[in-house]
């Protein structure tokens, strides 16, 4: 089982590498990092990570020559479990709205927009608690009050509440997972989350959507 | 609610932890990788590397112990000591950094802030900022590991690299560094209502009451400390307990 991270020059992909690594030994699979769209188009699971603005990130993800589209492919016609990690998350949304409106894979429905704290400092940085709203596979053994790793100053409002798997709350409540069918993205960082993101990345190379 | 962070400081020198009473006298510590996995594993919430030789004798940043250290911790690890271009960030965040602090690079050119931020974006450029009181209720930054005044002021400052794009703000008393006298509470206040990032309050730590009294009095949203939990003083599970029992909202491992 092939689990593809897919490199577009955005931010650290060393920690996700080496905690999808580790995970994967586990479970039996292997785990490449890859700018080529052909491997994505090979891959039994695509993991898209991001730090960074949405409006470059999605730029980037267009610079690679098809890999937005190969991604778009694997996991919209081909079906394969797809995890986004923050930015790769807020990037499953109709609409970013970071500096400019930019359209992203809109998989799930929604925006992507500054985070309004009420006072509250940002970035929203650190650890903070999940409320989960829906269970799901991925979900399994991580419970409301674990604790998540954020860093992100914008966040996604999701417009069908039934695709909010969990939230935390930071001046309103910031969406923390996304899911609908095959695809799945976290806020917050798993490759930081210490047992609990350990725990959430184990759940998605098994998962079997 | 989000959490109020304890990071605990490596000072590295040579590969090795030291940690430098007011910048002067080292005393070796251990390896860093050994200590960084024995944190996680305590549940620090972050981890903090500063290569405190790199900028006065020019050495290059510690990739391969970043890169060890990375292959073992889960968790956000932040590394510092002669960063001075973009290309120094992005260097350190392929080698497993998530956050790269800047500190007399930032001084001499705030705009490499700027630069930086906008190709990593501000959720991984930190400011280190080191500041002394000059007059009360007046501090200056300081370089040079705090031999090297400035004139700037330390507040003023803070708002420029917080406006050019900085994520978070590593604040350092040098009074106070070293000292275990607790944080230069009016500097941490100060600096925390200046600005709408993070602020990290460090130098001065003796107490697990200095840990509370930079929050609650301080304002900050990290506190960072060496000895106190490098030499056994205290855990990380115990700082917890006694900052939560003061009220603080902490992660509980």
């Amino acid at each position: 089982m092939l689990t593809v991270l897919v490199d577009y020059d955005s931010g650290n992909l060393h920690s996700a590498e080496k905690a999808f690594q580790k995970m994967a030994a586990d479970t039996g699979g292997t785990v490449l990092v890859t700018d080529r769209p052909e491997d994505v188009a090979r891959a039994d699971r695509i993991v898209l990570p991001g730090d960074g603005a949405f409006p470059a990130c999605r730029r980037a993800l267009g610079a690679y020559g098809g890999l937005f589209e190969a991604i778009e492919e694997a996991v919209t016609v081909k079906g394969r479990p797809f995890l986004g990690i923050c930015v790769g998350m807020q990037m499953m949304t109709t609409w970013g709205r970071e500096y400019e409106d930019v359209r992203g894979f809109d998989w799930v429905g929604g925006e992507v927009v500054k985070i309004d704290a009420h006072g509250l400092k940002v970035p929203h940085m650190g650890w903070n608690d999940l409320v989960i709203d829906h269970p799901h596979p991925v979900l399994e053994g991580i419970a409301t009050g674990d604790h998540a790793y954020f860093v992100h100053s914008y966040h996604f409002r999701v417009a069908d509440p039934a695709e909010r798997l969990a939230f935390a709350n930071y001046g309103a409540e910031i969406t923390a997972i996304i899911g609908r069918d095959n695809m799945v993205g976290t806020q917050f960082h798993p490759e930081k989350s210490q047992a609990t993101g350990m725990r959430l990345i184990r759940n998605f190379l098994g998962w079997r959507p | 609610m989000l959490k109020t962070r304890i990071i605990p400081c490596l000072d590295v020198a040579d590969g090795r932890v030291v940690k430098g009473v007011n910048f002067i006298d080292l005393i070796d510590a251990g390896d860093p990788v050994e200590a960084a996995r024995a944190y996680d594993a305590a549940g620090a919430d972050e981890l903090c590397f500063l290569d405190i030789h790199a900028t006065h004798e020019n050495r290059g940043t510690m990739f391969d112990l970043v890169t060890r250290t990375a292959e073992h911790c889960f968790m956000p690890l932040t590394v510092g000591g002669g960063v001075r271009t973009p290309e120094d960030v992005r260097a350190l965040l392929l080698a497993g950094a998530d956050k790269v602090s800047f500190n007399s690079a930032a001084v001499a050119d705030p705009d490499v802030v700027a630069r930086a931020a906008d190709r990593f974006g501000s959720q991984c450029i930190v400011v280190a900022l080191d500041a002394k009181t000059v007059e009360p209720g007046r501090w200056e930054i300081f370089t040079h590991g705090g031999r090297k005044p400035t004139g700037i002021d330390a507040v003023e400052f803070a708002r420029t690299v917080a406006a050019k794009g900085a994520g978070e703000i590593l604040l350092t008393s040098m009074d106070r560094d070293g000292t275990r006298s607790g944080f230069n509470i009016p500097l941490t206040r100060a600096i925390s209502d200046a600005v709408n990032v993070p602020v990290i309050a460090s130098g001065g730590v003796g107490t697990l009451d200095h840990l509370v009294e930079g929050v609650t009095e301080g304002g900050a949203s990290a506190v960072l400390a060496a000895s106190i939990f490098h030499f056994g003083t205290h855990t990380i599970g115990e700082a917890k307990a006694h900052m939560a029992a003061a009220g603080i909202p902490m992660r509980m491992a």
